[in-house]
């Protein structure tokens, strides 16, 4: 196949699959290699998908768009072993147009969504896996498939083979990723006619819900758990930091039951059956573990370039960003007729203007704080439990009394100094 | 409660007739804990105490890669499987 295209696109998903759409869209001729049967086969996330970002690569997508629900209403839950603490909140704004997030199954939206580049002109290869980038004098060049005769050349590549990313590993563009930076997530589809979902989340017909559980949703681990309403499904689902996972012998299969079967949990999911078991790996090393983005004829974007904000689990929308971002800057690098690393780097400089790397850097201590403070997902959803318990219990003690006992209870298990050093240094990371 | 075996039961898969996951036997004999016996989310390894050896079931692998950063030295070699090979979600 020995064939040379303007830009190669490697991976089909939210970044590879906006890069190649508005490429397409400017006259480039566009090569997407995907593995997958077709688009979306392979590819998993919770799965909350941006409006705004989205909106960027194609303008009022929501009214063609396999969609699930828009979402309303996003709530805080924090488990212990029988209880909630719950906040939350809902806007009808949420619910209209233009939207702010919608719930989907990334295997019917990421293939329409590369249907929609294939009509603007990309050309889309599945089946095909890219086993490394050609390189030739230090530049990238082209990708080498799995296909007989399978190399492909182009002027530039763009690199949006997800959170593994074997690619950008083989070339040394990126190290390996250290277990404590990526979580770990596992998800069950299950399926619920649609009324009792609106009946269950108090909706409006079609409207959505997001809930986030922390605590013993997972274990006391680093990291979430959510229920996301779709159409007749739920997306429910526990992600944990793999070196946690790790520590802790927990089987991540097991973890989900232990989710399903809470109290707070098993009435949402009752009468529902599970259709399909998903797992994935989440980039969570956030700003200090961004690999280099770009280089001489490539450049990184999405999962693949750790594109991950995870405290608001927004990823979908820093992929279809840095995606268009990508675009962008191929567009200008083509006017200039350079694709090395000095014209490439605007790339570099557009995230740090956007919301992408400005984010991620407001929370780069966010990583460090809880890996250093692994009781805050453990010690205190355990402590607000029982607070509100004997707060709100009615059992003739006078209020003060109670009062004291739960600040006795409270530093019986840490002190009050531990307490407000914690407080101080995660206003510190999280500020 | 459903078992990792019903999970994988609702995943359609596509496997191909060769593996995309090569252990290192003689470390995984060795091997403290063995980690990825419990951490994989497809029950992929298993140690088989009579052979003394790593079973890897690639078939059910749900390509999540947590193996290939979790083998605790990096002894993996883990690729992807070729092409239109492996899990194929319906739902995603």
């Amino acid at each position: 196949m020995a064939e040379h295209f303007d830009v190669i696109v490697v991976g089909a998903g939210p970044s590879g699959i906006a890069a190649a759409h508005l490429l397409a869209k400017a006259g480039v001729s566009v090569l997407v290699i995907e593995r997958g049967d077709y688009p979306g086969s392979k590819n998993v996330m919770g799965g909350v998908l941006y409006r705004h970002a989205t909106d960027q690569v194609i303008p009022g997508f929501w009214k063609e768009a396999p969609l699930e629900r828009p979402v309303v209403e996003t709530r805080l839950w924090v488990l212990e072993k029988d209880s909630a603490i719950t906040v939350g909140y809902r806007s009808p704004k949420f619910g209209q147009e233009p939207y702010n997030s919608f719930t989907v199954l990334r295997a019917k939206f990421d293939k329409w969504f590369a249907k929609k580049a294939e009509e603007a002109g990309a050309l889309i290869i599945t089946e095909t896996v890219a086993e490394e980038l050609i390189m030739k004098d230090g530049k990238v060049i082209g990708v080498r498939t799995d296909r007989e005769n399978g190399e492909v050349y182009a002027d530039v590549v763009i690199v949006a083979d997800g959170v593994n990313s074997l690619l950008a590993k083989k070339a040394g563009l990126h190290g390996e990723i250290p277990p404590a930076n990526v979580a770990l997530a596992v998800k069950e589809i299950i399926a619920l006619p649609k009324e009792k979902i609106e009946d269950r989340f108090n909706l409006e017909p079609g409207q959505g819900a997001t809930i986030e559980l922390v605590g013993e949703a997972t274990a006391g681990m680093f990291g979430t758990a959510f229920i996301y309403t779709n159409q007749d499904t739920l997306s429910v689902g526990v992600g944990a930091i793999l070196s946690d996972l790790i520590r802790r012998q927990v089987k991540p299969y097991e973890l989900i039951e232990h989710l399903k079967a809470h109290p707070m949990v098993k009435p949402l999911l009752a009468g529902g059956e599970t259709r399909e078991y998903l797992g994935h790996l989440i980039p969570e090393g956030g700003y200090h573990a961004v690999p280099p983005l770009y280089g001489d004829g490539f450049l990184i974007v999405g999962d693949a370039a750790m594109l991950v904000n995870s405290l608001h689990r927004e990823g979908s929308n820093m992929a279809m960003s840095s995606g268009r971002l990508a675009a962008e800057t191929v567009l200008e690098a083509r006017q200039k007729g350079d694709f090395s690393k000095r014209t490439l780097a605007a790339y570099q400089r557009k995230l740090e203007e956007s919301y992408v790397l400005k984010d991620l850097k407001k929370y780069r201590h966010a990583g460090r704080f809880f890996e250093t403070h692994p009781h805050i997902f453990e010690l205190y959803p355990e402590l607000a439990n029982s607070a509100a318990y004997e707060f709100l219990k009615v059992d003739g003690i006078p209020k003060r009394e109670k009062q004291r006992t739960i600040i006795r209870n409270a530093t019986a298990r840490r002190p009050l100094r531990k307490m407000i050093g914690d407080a101080y240094a995660a206003w510190r990371a999280l500020r | 409660m459903s078992s990792i075996e019903d999970k994988l039961f609702l995943v359609k898969f596509k496997p191909d007739d060769r593996t995309h996951l090569i252990v290192d036997q003689d470390h995984c004999k060795e091997c403290k804990g063995r980690p990825c016996t419990m951490f994989c989310p497809a029950q992929v390894y298993h140690w088989d105490e009579t052979e003394q050896k790593i079973l890897v079931a690639y078939e059910g692998c749900i390509e999540c890669g947590s193996c290939r950063i979790g083998c605790p030295d990096l002894l993996l070699e883990w690729r992807y499987p070729r092409g239109g090979f492996g899990v194929q979600y319906k739902f995603g």
